[in-house]
């Protein structure tokens, strides 16, 4: 196995609120707590959590949008904590992201064409005309053409946005594409154009993906492994078979009991889960997961149940499956 | 099964900023049985909305309105209704509940004075029955601890918590119909299977009918007995669910099931619908998806008719009028 193309080791990241007028007593979120993972070169690594599992929180991290309280990154090896002046530059080159809204991620009064070549001039790529000749091939590698670098985001439809977004972010030739949510602002029959640029970009420039979804429809078409967060911890990872297949984890197999699937003749299993999704400002005692959990034991509201590794590749934190 | 809501040749159209008319709704049929879930689906902008709004003459005074076509309710045409009459209508007899609860709930006021007030006004409670009424209704929608919760606001309640509040506030007056705009959309999956599962014990209970929007056809399978597909302000196929999913005939119908990725089709390529959806300003003459169409042809370029395949199954297609799209 060759090295992986990022490795997080034990990141956590709590974010202090300020209580009151007078901003005294903060509360603590924790917003991500102890996860470890590799992220294969070449792979889409799925993210599935529901809102406030701090799945956002933690691409920040791996992207160094945010500082982590403790634990590190490694991105091709070095750790990206470290990094400063040019090496930190190379690494943002290295990294980009796809983020979930097309209309908030462009400036609307920016055109096309340079929204796209802003992060070449910011990298010193190239001169003037070797600059509009890359905007002009990356209008025709998602789809659009090169014309639409004279118009502005307005004129676009929300799919098309999207394309414009993707097409920024391979500007600078990236390794690592985080994409947050890439089409859960599209309607259906676009979410399926922008599903398969992606796969096909991927296969065209070797990219790796971590694809952060709520929909688990998506991730389970797109991903190779699929990790599942629940506030703010990894509770399962596993190839993208295993784990739509088997799951291990109870929360894993509710949320995938609770997607609901176009097919009305299914044969329905549901598991429905009791209460909210906990606040991470006081998260539970024990599993965070134990108030809701369906098949609980008296040891899930004392201890927290370790993560580790019960086969080849496949991480588990529950205390059934110890 | 006896029709409680019939809607016939509906048009809705809206005020441009050039004084012009944009017709958001297009001579729209449905209707609704007693005791039914009918689902209403389609993508952005295909004037699902516009038709609940209409229902409920909640339409934007002065830029949107109904130019044509009946919403019959009970017999009486409610679209033609003045604003007094309506308003005996509204919440009281056909209720409805929104995507986002948090915008739909007044944050200044706490949840049991705005469950009471629609109690006083419609029911005629005094004040004490209100609340005790307020909080068996909080109950009933599965909020733990409802006498506590009255006095709380929206902001301190979750987005789950606060459509369960919705759902009892439009259960407050015994509704006959509850129409559902996109009540799980907002929501996250866990939450969501709790909303419809409830909204279905109480459609069930206290025998409503149901007209839930969405535009997602795993929440139609699992909620409704028929459903309609819209598609610029038309409706291009009904059918019950069953046959809707099995045998769709709408080439539209057609590709939005191909689109949507699931486990038959795990890691393969997609079959997106080619193109976006046109602005209502240049929907093209005829058949409103002829530019997306995979099957479109020279007939496509009048208006297509409607055609009955079989009871209860209709189509708005030239494919099916000439034997079927060659699926």
């Amino acid at each position: 196995m060759t090295e992986p193309l990022l490795r997080a080791v034990r990141l956590s990241k709590v974010y202090t609120l300020q209580g009151g007028i007078l901003k005294t007593g903060g509360h603590a979120v924790h917003a991500v707590t102890d996860v470890s993972f590799d992220i294969r070169r070449g792979e889409v690594f799925g993210l599935v959590g529901e809102s406030g599992c701090g799945k956002s929180t933690l691409t920040k991290l791996i992207l160094r949008h945010e500082e982590p309280s403790s634990g590190e990154v490694f991105f091709d090896g070095q750790p990206i904590g470290r990094l400063k002046g040019k090496a930190l530059l190379a690494f943002r080159k290295k990294a980009q992201i796809v983020y979930q809204d097309p209309y908030s991620a462009l400036d609307p009064r920016q055109r096309i064409g340079d929204i796209l070549e802003e992060p070449l001039v910011i990298h010193g790529m190239g001169n003037r005309h070797e600059r509009l000749e890359r905007t002009a091939w990356l209008l025709k590698v998602v789809g659009l053409r090169p014309e639409h670098a004279l118009r502005y985001p307005h004129e676009f439809s929300g799919g098309q946005r999207q394309r414009i977004v993707i097409a920024r972010a391979l500007a600078l030739h990236p390794e690592l594409l985080v994409a947050d949510e890439p089409v859960s602002a599209l309607d259906v029959s676009i979410q399926a154009q922008i599903i398969n640029l992606l796969k096909q970009l991927q296969s065209e420039f070797h990219l790796t993906y971590v694809f952060v979804s709520h929909d688990l429809g998506v991730i389970e078409h797109v991903a190779d492994r699929v990790a599942v967060m629940y506030l703010g911890r990894f509770v399962e990872l596993g190839s993208k078979d295993e784990m739509f297949d088997h799951p291990l984890h109870p929360y894993t197999e509710a949320l995938l009991s609770a997607a609901p699937e176009p097919d009305p003749s299914a044969v329905r299993r549901r598991i429905l889960l009791e209460g909210d999704v906990p606040s991470p400002i006081h998260p539970p005692t024990g599993c965070p997961f134990h108030p809701r959990c369906p098949v609980r034991l008296p040891i899930c509201s004392t201890t927290p149940p370790e993560y580790r590794e019960v086969s080849s590749g496949r991480w588990v934190a529950c205390h059934l499956r110890t | 099964m006896k029709p409680i809501l019939d809607i016939r040749e509906l048009t809705v159209r809206f005020r441009t900023e050039d004084g012009g008319w944009l017709t958001a709704v297009d001579r729209l049929n449905l209707c609704l049985e007693e005791g039914e879930t009918f689902g209403l689906v389609g993508e952005s902008g295909c004037g699902k909305s516009v038709t609940a709004l209409s229902i409920l003459k909640l339409l934007p005074k002065g830029s949107g309105d109904i130019s044509g076509g009946q919403i019959l309710y009970d017999g009486i045409d409610i679209a033609g209704l003045r604003e007094s009459d309506m308003r005996r209508i509204r919440g009281k007899e056909i209720a409805m509940i929104f995507q986002e609860p948090m915008t739909s709930l007044n944050p200044v006021l706490s949840v049991g004075f705005q469950l009471m007030e629609a109690l006083k006004r419609h029911r005629g409670m005094s004040g004490a029955d209100a609340r005790t009424e307020a909080a068996e209704l909080l109950r009933l929608v599965g909020i733990p601890e409802p006498r506590a919760r009255l006095s709380d606001y929206p902001h301190q309640m979750s987005g789950g918590m606060r459509q369960r509040v919705m759902i009892a506030m439009a259960l407050s007056c015994r509704p006959r119909i509850m129409i559902a705009d996109e009540p799980t959309t907002a929501l996250d999956v866990t939450i969501q299977a709790q909303i419809l599962e409830l909204i279905r014990r109480l459609q069930e209970r206290f025998g409503m009918s149901v007209l839930l929007i969405t535009h997602d056809l795993g929440v139609v399978a699992e909620t409704c007995r028929r459903a309609a597909v819209m598609y610029m302000g038309r409706i291009v196929e009904t059918a019950e669910v069953s046959e809707l999913f099995t045998a769709p005939m709408h080439p539209y119908t057609i590709g939005l099931f191909r689109a949507l990725p699931h486990k038959g089709k795990r890691g393969a390529a997609l079959e997106p619908i080619p193109g976006t959806v046109p602005d209502l300003a240049h929907v093209p003459p005829g058949c409103a998806f002829q530019e997306r169409c995979p099957q479109a042809h020279d007939s496509c370029k009048e208006p297509p008719p409607w055609v009955d395949i079989r009871p209860g199954h209709g189509v708005r297609c030239w494919l099916a009028a000439k034997g079927g799209p060659d699926a």
